[in-house]
């Protein structure tokens, strides 16, 4: 399929970028018609948590995508997408500092040194921190393609941590954490086999060059 | 259609028609609904749902004040009935007030066994008679760091105990929540909680007078969703100590086992006394976030005994509250 042209690309991003808004826009409108429920905070953590993690497997889902449908303009979408996770992550954490912790640094470093569960969130972000300040072009042409590249897989771990954090603080009833679980396992294990596959279609075409 | 004819809430209980209709919590829709106060009996036909609709929502009668209520402003009705822990319904804290509507509390019996005299069965109208319906409005904190001022409607449990006449050797009393997994969906499933739920108190604990079994929220009958038709209020405790729906109570020799402290001893202990210096692992106890605050208030601190510890500590004394937890 031929890719479409860089007009249709950039009315696609404006809107993809509106409707990555959309979870956001829904909290606020609630926030003020009231409508957050018995324990708005409650309620801001589990969204912004949710959507966080949503975005990264969607984020990961990107490249899975494009090579199986042969679309790979759909790449152009994949920074946005993993800055939103980023944003909604770090909505997530000011909903922890602000609203959770009013600020309170020592408690703060109690509760990630103490619950293993905040441990994991935090890495999870701290892990994704790096990737949003090196996602200009200006940051891939001073690392160079390949350290990007390498650089950018921590987003691999940041997603499992994100996964470890959710199951961590459930208390039974662990469906809705390993459903997000099963879905990056699948993302991880696609990346694993083409990356055996193509080692060994490596190791197989050097002897054929050689001969 | 079905015409029921419960003759299970006597007259006196049950409020005028006019009054009875305009509680929010017979919402019908095109459902007939009809409601009748006749010789004392209480009619209810429903085309849609072919089975008598839970009594909540009907006026409590005589309830008397209590000197152990608390003045502090209790928490609205809407948020005390929309947001609560019920597993046997949901895991989510919004969904049992949905879920709950339709759960039958009558016909209801609840079996009394163990250490006893004479082990019985009472049918709850006659456990709603066994002393004076009083108010009780108690401080409510959950393990999960969020609190709530209920003003429940109930007697105290030692009431019931000494109409049980446990034996000198009964030290413990159980508590079992019942297990009717047609109408809680949950119990369907084995990867939530064993099932039924299963408490349990010293019996020193289960006379205290603030221990109470409870029937009523707001001076009207228990919403399903917050444990209907019976449930416990042992306001010093983490919330899930109180538990629901109960069908059981069994005295005992031994300490009881109870659900949460099976499913992870090292967060929930037997005793779960709310304690701010006893930390969780998941959630610092020393503060609680009060349910109807403004997002933007801070979190209240945490009193040990949720504040009733002149009433209480004496339980306790020389115990290691870090290690009986």
């Amino acid at each position: 399929m031929k890719s479409p042209s860089l007009a249709v690309v950039r009315a696609l991003k404006v809107a993809v970028f509106l409707l990555c808004l959309a979870p956001l826009s829904v909290l606020v409108w609630k926030g003020f018609h009231e409508q957050l429920g018995a324990n708005p905070v409650d309620v801001i953590t589990r969204s912004t948590g949710k959507w966080t993690l949503t975005f990264l497997l969607i984020t990961l889902s990107v490249t899975p995508l494009r090579k199986l449908t042969h679309l790979p303009w759909l790449v152009r979408f994949r920074r946005m997408l993993g800055l939103f996770a980023f944003f909604y992550g770090s909505l997530h954490l000011m909903t922890f500092v602000w609203l959770d912790k009013f600020f309170n640094v020592q408690e703060m470093l109690h509760d990630i040194a103490k619950r293993r569960f905040i441990t994991a969130g935090m890495t999870a972000w701290a892990l994704l921190l790096p990737l949003a300040l090196t996602s200009t072009a200006g940051w891939i042409r001073r690392l160079g393609g390949k350290r990007w590249q390498q650089l950018h897989r921590l987003i691999y771990f940041s997603a499992a941590a994100g996964v470890v954090h959710f199951i961590w603080l459930v208390k039974a009833d662990l469906r809705r954490p390993l459903t997000y679980g099963f879905v990056l396992a699948g993302l991880l294990a696609y990346r694993g086999a083409s990356w055996l596959i193509a080692r060994t279609r490596s190791r197989a075409s050097v002897p054929a060059t050689e001969s | 259609m079905l015409i029921k004819k419960p003759d299970d809430i006597p007259s006196s209980e049950i409020t005028p028609k006019s009054q009875y209709l305009s509680r929010r919590k017979f919402m019908f829709g095109a459902v007939a609904t009809g409601a009748a106060l006749a010789g004392g009996y209480y009619l209810r036909t429903s085309s849609e749902i072919d089975q008598p609709v839970a009594a909540d929502g009907v006026k409590l009668s005589g309830i008397v004040k209590s000197q152990f209520s608390t003045t502090e402003k209790p928490t609205s009705f809407k948020d005390i009935t929309n947001y609560n822990n019920y597993y046997e319904f949901s895991t989510d804290k919004y969904e049992p007030n949905g879920l709950a509507r339709n759960f039958r509390t009558r016909p209801w019996t609840v079996k009394i066994d163990g250490h006893v005299k004479r082990a019985k069965t009472l049918d709850i109208d006659s456990i709603m008679k066994l002393a004076p319906l009083e108010e009780r409005i108690y401080r409510h904190r959950c393990v999960e760091g969020w609190s709530m001022v209920i003003p429940w409607v109930g007697f105290p449990l030692s009431a019931l105990i000494n109409q049980a006449e446990p034996l000198g050797k009964a030290k413990f009393v159980a508590f079992e929540t019942i297990k009717a997994p047609d109408q809680m969906p949950n119990q369907k499933r084995r990867d939530v909680l064993p099932w039924p739920y299963v408490e349990g108190l010293r019996m020193d604990e289960a006379m205290h007078p603030l221990a109470i079994l409870v029937v009523g929220l707001y001076d009207e009958v228990l919403p399903n969703v917050d444990g209907a038709p019976l449930r416990l209020a042992v306001p010093w405790k983490y919330g899930f100590k109180s538990i629901k729906a109960i069908v059981r109570i069994s005295f005992t020799d031994y300490m009881p086992p109870t659900t949460w402290n099976q499913m992870a001893p090292d967060e929930y202990g037997f005793y779960s006394n709310v304690n701010p210096t006893k930390d969780h692992p998941r959630w610092s106890q020393a503060s609680e976030r009060k349910i109807g605050a403004s997002i933007f208030a801070a979190k209240q601190r945490t009193l040990m005994f949720n504040g009733y510890a002149d009433q209480v500590a004496g339980l306790y004394s020389g115990m290691d509250l870090q290690k009986y937890y």
